[in-house]
């Protein structure tokens, strides 16, 4: 409320406190990037804390996050004290890094960076948001290292929405690590590098590889990996692409490809590509450049933060990720229907969302039914933050990890512009889900209660307008200040 | 006729709109996409009885699908429940004003709340429930006043910011652009915070502060009997997709310039949203959160709106709508309408909304309230 004080009691200015952890480094991915730059910065002196989302509540998996697990993990990631062991188990240096003194918390996201900036000057210092399975809190730093890695990058065709169909970093996830891949037989879409990696890998673990599609003519990644798997006579259909996954009640029980051939599978491994983990740096305000050699859109330079690993973008091999991909989303996009769905959470088609229609519970009108992405490219560029409003592909429970490139390669496509001229949908703090109840500050500082108003608190405001300006508008602003609904 | 509108919020489209109707040529310029600012970012609530538009916010909104051709997804009525003495205390009072008033609101007790609203807890107090207002989709809404005042020959140049006037003769007769020159007969400016700036450049002095909300949504929760439910210092609404969508608490002044707000970032206040939310709805607790947003909205210093025509330049009309402007835009539109084409607003009297109310106001008016923002 405001006494023309010079002071705004309903302003958010000092109400949020100090953080109630600080660290002169926190890093955030445990994998060997991130466990490199904590090491380095330890037994300096320096406080260091290193954090992993891994391993990530058994439910969570379920909608895909972090990665594209598509529902084919074993009840054995279920059991908590198990995924952190395996984890330890196959990060070696994770127990090094403990030994050499810095702090490692898994099963612990970051979901938030917060940095006084344009639009923002309230904090007292810069911090990162981080929650495990039962609480959030945040954490002051001097320098932030981003390790976040890459995620899995899924292109949609008929029937890639059910169980079974899931990203190639994920497999690995499940193979390498947890040991909890539940399928028997995978059919691998894509050759180059991470196809023919996670390939191998799973012949080596003992699951049946059934094949490699390649829509171009050639398998696409280093010869050496090409021939030790044609030495292990495993299948690439080149000049192909999977024209749909047959499904039955335990998701894909098999693939028809383009040319016409049907492979027998209960999982189908999408390896197009992976793509930089950038959601926590674009949440925060962070540039973003496209960088097709190095996977798609990498973090610019940020003050006190730095990227390593695979989230600074993939190694330079001289290989165009982005127009492989766009060529993988032209193919499928040419194989699919338009009721194949786009966004799984939301059950987007791809017509409804070429056709830029409002989702199944609202009427379409005939203005409505007769609107369009081309009539929306008349009113000006495409905006995929703007088509995501309108058609919610993208808004779903797995926050666009499943979509977001898709539709982004999508809207390219259908409006004729290269991939990168319209800007893909922004990345908004939390980064992952988190629940209301493990998210919200139950400790909160008495200063922020006080000052909480559901409005402006700016007592005039609400006064009915035939008593502005009498008595009784006084006796109303003793009432209800604070407390009026908008 | 022919009326540039300066904006293309929901101000502005509903004003435009409303023109077109009444045979207006109307051309829209806006500085990006529209409802990109607050119009397409806020809680989209409906509910203004303390608005001279109440009535007509009422009358309109449930035939907006209808008259726009294009779903808003207009829900009715609004339930508040609370969870503190002190909450109810102050419900109970905006339930006897509004009845004054002949809006009728019914008291709940805490098990027809708790009944009313399968989502909330046993530490649910009671409540009230409007039997007027409602909410809206404010994003499906702006579009859907663009796409009807396209259909009615109305045109709008997105990617166009509006860089100054000409004037002749006590009338602007040129409006500016980066996208050309725009001859007019009259002009609505409904540019939100760069409303002072644009302003200035004729002569008049509108006196705002510019401020930056937050809101957070959830993953869909089961679906509510009714969809508007709010309290514990919260506004905001279940969709009918099912998410839960609420902001409320402190508010950051900020400085805008010419070109807009440089960013619109979210805070930790996300966490401080999240605990009310798991406060007055217990049941979706374990729900999770999976976005948060921000969105800049301008506040006169009585944070009341100023709609009204100019008397120099005359043929300028001016709307800043504060904190109600989404769910008065059916209301605000129609009054547009009549302040450029009439002169006067034909259905309510809003003379109390005048610019002329803050003649003389102090120039550190900002900072003798503490809206200035943060160095
Ligand atoms: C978080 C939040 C929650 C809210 N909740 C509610 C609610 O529940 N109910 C309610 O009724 N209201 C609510 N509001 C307020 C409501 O959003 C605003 O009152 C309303 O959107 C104002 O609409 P407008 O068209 O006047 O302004 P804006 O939406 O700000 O539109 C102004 C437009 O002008 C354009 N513009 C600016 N400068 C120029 C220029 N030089 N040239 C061309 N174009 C320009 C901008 O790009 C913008 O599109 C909320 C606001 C926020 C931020």
């Amino acid at each position: 409320m405001h006494a023309n004080n010079g002071i705004d009691e309903s302003a958010i200015n000092g109400r949020f406190p100090a953080p109630s952890q600080r660290y002169d480094l926190v890093v955030i991915g445990a994998g060997p990037a991130g466990i490199a730059a904590a090491m380095a910065s330890s037994g300096k002196g320096k406080s260091v804390l290193l954090i992993d989302e891994h391993p990530v509540p058994g439910a969570m998996m379920g909608n895909d996050v972090p990665l594209m697990f598509g529902g084919r993990m074993t009840t054995a990631t279920l059991n908590p004290e198990r995924m952190v062991e395996t984890v330890f188990v196959t990060e070696p240096a994770l127990e090094a890094a403990m030994e050499a003194g810095v702090e490692v918390l898994l099963g612990t996201c970051a979901w938030g960076v917060y940095r006084n900036g344009p639009g923002m000057a309230a904090l007292p210092e810069r911090v990162v948001g981080l929650a495990d399975a039962s609480r959030a809190w945040m954490v002051g730093f001097d320098h932030l290292v981003m390790a976040t890695g890459a995620r899995d990058l899924a292109i949609g065709f008929p029937g890639w929405n059910q169980p079974g169909v899931m990203g190639a970093a994920a497999l690995t996830m499940l193979l390498a690590r947890y040991e909890a891949f539940a399928g028997k037989r995978v059919l691998f879409i894509g050759s180059h590098d991470l196809a023919l990696e996670t390939a191998l890998l799973a012949r080596d673990k003992g699951i049946d590889v059934a094949g490699l599609v390649e829509v171009r003519g050639c398998p696409q990644g280093r010869a050496e990996l090409v021939s030790a798997l044609e030495q292990a006579q495993i299948p690439f259909f080149l000049n192909d692409a999977i024209a749909e996954a047959k499904g039955g009640l335990d998701g894909v029980s098999g693939a028809v490809l383009r040319s016409g051939a049907a492979i027998d599978c209960d999982t189908i491994c999408l390896a197009f590509g992976t793509v930089p983990a950038i959601e926590l740096v674009d949440a925060m305000g962070g540039a973003r450049t496209l960088d097709g050699m190095r996977g798609g859109y990498v973090p610019g330079i940020e003050e006190g933060v730095s990227f390593v690993g695979d989230c600074a973008g993939l190694a330079d091999t001289g290989f165009d990720h982005v127009a492989y991909r766009m060529d993988w989303a032209q193919a499928l996009g040419a194989l699919s229907k338009p009721d194949t769905i786009v966004c799984q959470c939301e059950e987007v088609t791809r017509a409804d969302l070429i056709g830029v229609q409002p989702p199944n519970y609202l009427s379409r009108p005939d203005p409505m039914a007769a609107r369009s992405l081309e009539s929306l490219l008349g009113d000006g560029p495409a905006n995929q933050d703007q088509i995501k409003r309108l058609t919610r592909a993208g808004m779903g429970v797995c926050q666009g990890r499943r979509c977001r490139d898709q539709v982004a390669m999508i809207l390219a496509l259908e409006s004729n512009k290269p991939f990168g001229t319209i800007p893909l949908a922004s990345h908004r703090a939390p980064v992952r889900p988190i629940p209301l109840k493990v998210l919200a500050d139950w400790d909160e500082d008495p200063t922020m209660r006080a000052g909480w108003d559901v409005w402006f608190g700016i007592p005039t405001q609400w006064t009915p307008y035939r008593d502005i300006g009498t008595p009784r508008e006084k006796v109303h602003q003793d009432m209800i200040s604070g407390n009026m609904s908008l | 006729m022919k009326v540039v509108v300066v904006g293309g919020g929901v101000t502005g489209l509903s004003a435009a709109w409303w023109m077109a109707r009444s045979g207006v040529h109307v051309t829209v310029l806006d500085k990006f996409i529209v409802g990109w600012e607050a119009s397409g970012r806020n809680g989209g609530g409906a509910s203004h009885y303390q608005s001279p538009l109440f009535e007509e916010e009422q009358r309109m909104w449930p035939q907006m699908d209808a008259l726009l051709g294009y779903p808003t997804e207009h829900q009715k009525e609004r339930i508040v429940i609370a969870v503190t003495e002190r909450q109810l205390g102050q419900y109970h009072y905006i339930a006897k004003m509004n009845n004054e008033m002949g809006h009728r609101v019914d008291l709940l007790d805490a098990k027809q709340a708790q009944t009313a609203v399968p989502l909330a807890g046993e530490n649910c107090l009671g409540g009230m429930q409007y039997r007027f207002g409602g909410h809206a989709n404010p994003q499906r809404t702006v579009q859907a006043y663009a796409w009807a005042l396209q259909d009615l020959g109305g045109r709008i140049v997105q990617h166009s910011p509006v860089t100054g006037f000409k004037t002749q003769g006590g009338k602007v007769t040129v409006v500016e652009s980066a996208t050309g020159r725009y001859e007019c007969d009259a002009v609505v400016v409904a540019a939100g915070p760069q409303i002072s700036g644009l302003m200035a450049q004729l002569g008049v002095d509108v006196p705002l502060a510019a401020a930056r909300a937050e809101m957070i949504v959830t993953e869909p929760a089961p679906m509510m009997p009714l969809g508007g439910v709010d309290g514990n210092g919260l506004y905001g609404r279940q969709t009918m997709r099912g998410n839960l969508a609420y902001g409320g608490g402190p508010h950051e002044w900020i400085d805008v310039d010419a070109t807009g707000p440089a960013a619109r970032p979210t805070s930790p206040l996300t966490r401080n949203l999240a605990r009310r939310v798991a406060e007055l709805l217990p049941k979706a607790a374990h729900l999770s959160v999976i976005r948060s947003w921000a969105g800049v909205i301008e506040n006169t210093p009585d944070g009341r709106p100023i709609i009204d025509r100019m008397r120099d330049p005359e043929n300028v009309v001016v709307a800043t709508m504060s904190g109600v402007g989404f769910g008065l835009s059916p209301a605000s539109g129609h009054a547009i309408r009549d302040l450029a084409i009439e002169g006067h607003c034909t259905f309510t009297d809003i003379g109390k909304l005048s610019l002329s109310r803050f003649d003389g106001i102090a120039p550190d008016w900002r900072a003798q309230r503490g809206w200035l923002a943060a160095a």
